[in-house]
């Protein structure tokens, strides 16, 4: 079994359609979808879920208000600056101390130095997790609640529960469609994975991105092959993308050109190799191909 | 609030859940015409795991700040093994194996718990690095930036607060955030004024935008939309605004030229000044939201 994981450093630049495209493509297959905080896969492959899980991603502070004292010593601990002297009165104290959840890291701190075991620290739902059946195969999926941390821990444990999926049902690849940045979720997403493919776009945005996260890929050791996408854009700044690229020890892939088909195939819910016989449909067919042809040969070796 | 106490006249971040909608664009754009206008400006890039405003706004770097958290730092001398300090970390950045101490420092969220929990005082704080910020002038007005050093994975929010403590007493502080709407965007969009949330009229940009809707309206800021590449798609986003109750502030034409000027990394209404008028609007309507 293989993971390749498709990511692309800069967002907007088609990653998942890409993804989507290769579902289409590819054989014996399970699909995840580790962008979690803006997961879009499910909106062409509209999978229906066969199961469901919560996901507790970590602890979360509650100052319990009749105990607190309000001495004060939590706000004074914490480097989050996520305790208030903002909480309703007990009656006790005319006014107590307050976590607020947004800026809590879920650290505990707090907690530990509260002489009055006034604070509650219990895991906190923050996001949901699917598997699903899709056209092209079964799907694990996510959803990051709004605001919530622990982005990571859900993108792991998606890849888990795909590959846990792909080694029950014999199957020989999990194609991940990753996060944008360079941050946690996208490390969560590639270390470990057998290959990564690099999406990038012909703009000096899309080169600059491209070298940010190609370094953080090089620091996991996972071989990677860059394509790019709606090339001819701009198709002198294309070429050395792709030179910067084979400098930084890159594959380089086909390219793949701009074409309207993309938007009017997410229109209707599709791939682009679903939709009516479009230009750009060869170019994602030929990239597929090179992709199959680097997993099964192994062309580029994990450093 | 920034360092020095004093508040900027107006904070505006322009965010969006799905990537690569437009966030620079909006921001470049509205800094330039606005500070044309003669308002003292402000471009703070909280974007700080992909940074790309510089690429646009050239600016004249005047200033570097090696940006430092505190980290675990392990006296092996002093631990015993006790293993308290795993036992307390919520991130796994520390783990004790057969009474040995390990330390993943780019897990550590730097809360200070293992040192306080240490019985032999075996841990203290450490500077680490995990980025630097950048800071200095173009076409008149003041731009900063942060960049996260690469694979550090907990410290993108704490460098988007250090980039926004920086904040300068300006009439007008434009941020543009990190893309999704997990820890990162939201140390960008609180405690600012007015969200500017950039999406396309597409079913993934529709899809991301409700989500960052919501995760505005959790962190409580009041917000507009901006439609970038209007002429794809469908209505759909429009009427999802109309029923929320969130205005559309402004559309941008789906144009190649705007695309070619994007891939230059030349600013939109330089290279098309028939632009301009669409940014003054939005700039005007920003205001109009706030009351000013």
């Amino acid at each position: 079994m293989k993971e390749l994981v498709v990511i692309s450093g800069k967002g907007g630049t088609g990653k998942t359609s890409l993804v989507a495209s290769f579902a289409a493509l590819a054989e014996k297959k399970v699909l995840a979808d580790c962008d979690v905080d803006a997961a879009d896969l499910h909106l062409v492959l509209k999978p229906s879920i066969k199961q469901r899980g919560e996901f507790t991603g970590g602890k979360e502070a509650r100052i319990l208000v009749e105990q607190c004292t309000a001495c004060g010593r939590c706000a004074a601990a914490c480097r989050f600056d996520a305790v208030r002297f903002d909480g309703p009165p007990s009656s006790t104290v005319a006014k107590t101390y307050r976590v607020d959840p947004i800026a809590c890291e879920g650290c505990g701190v707090c907690v530990r130095v509260c002489p009055a075991e006034a604070i509650e620290f219990e895991p906190a739902v923050n996001g949901e997790w699917y598997i699903s059946d899709t056209r092209h195969g079964p799907m694990v999926h996510a959803r990051l609640g709004p605001a919530a941390e622990n982005s990571g821990k859900l993108v792991t444990l998606v890849r888990n529960q795909a590959q846990q999926i792909a080694e029950r049902d014999g199957l020989e690849l999990v194609l991940v469609d990753g996060a944008p940045g360079i941050g946690c979720p996208v490390i969560a997403s590639i270390t470990g994975a057998d290959l990564v493919l690099l999406v990038t776009e012909p703009t000096l945005s899309g080169l600059h991105d491209l070298e940010r996260v190609h370094a953080l890929v090089k620091h996991f050791g996972v071989p990677t092959l860059v394509s790019v996408n709606k090339y001819d854009i701009n198709v002198e700044l294309c070429e050395t993308i792709e030179a910067t690229a084979r400098r930084l020890g890159a594959r380089v892939l086909g390219r793949v050109r701009y074409d309207r088909s993309f938007t009017k195939a997410q229109m209707e819910g599709l791939s682009v190799i679903e939709y009516n016989r479009s230009a750009s449909e060869e170019d994602v067919r030929s990239l597929w191909r090179q992709v199959m042809d680097a997993l099964t040969n192994g062309s580029t070796q994990k450093e | 609030m920034n360092a020095t106490g004093t508040r900027p006249g107006l904070v505006v971040t322009i965010a969006s859940g799905k990537g690569g909608t437009g966030k620079t664009t909006v921001a470049t754009n509205l800094a330039v015409v606005a500070s044309a206008r003669g308002v003292s400006v402000e471009l703070a890039d909280c974007d700080v795991e992909e940074p790309n405003g510089h690429i646009f706004v050239k600016p004249q770097i005047e200033e570097v700040t090696r940006v430092m958290l505190p980290r675990p730092a392990l006296d092996q001398d002093l631990c015993v093994g006790c293993g308290e300090c795993a036992a307390m970390c919520q991130f796994n950045a520390i783990a004790c194996v057969n009474g040995n101490v390990v330390i993943f420092p780019e897990l550590c969220h730097g809360c200070g718990g293992c040192a306080l929990v240490c019985p032999t005082n075996a841990i203290t704080d450490e500077d680490r690095e995990v980025g630097v910020i950048e800071a200095g002038r173009s076409r008149g007005f003041r731009f900063i930036h942060g960049r996260v050093r690469i694979g550090e994975a907990s410290a993108s929010p704490a460098l988007v607060n250090r980039v926004k403590a920086r904040l300068d007493s300006t009439d007008l502080a434009i941020i543009d955030a990190p893309p999704g709407t997990a820890c990162p965007m939201v140390a960008a969009v609180r405690e600012s004024d007015f969200a500017c949330l950039v999406t396309e009229p597409t079913p993934f940009g529709l899809h991301d935008l409700t989500l960052a809707v919501e995760t505005v309206r959790e962190i409580g800021v009041p917000m507009g939309v901006v439609i970038n590449r209007a002429d794809i798609g469908d209505q759909r986003v429009r009427d999802y605004c109309r029923g929320e109750h969130i205005p559309v502030l402004v559309e941008i034409p789906d144009d190649v030229r705007i695309a070619h000027a994007y891939s230059r990394g030349e600013i939109a209404s330089d290279a098309l000044p028939e632009l301009r008028p669409l940014f003054e609007t939005l700039l005007a309507h920003i205001e109009k939201a706030l009351g000013r």
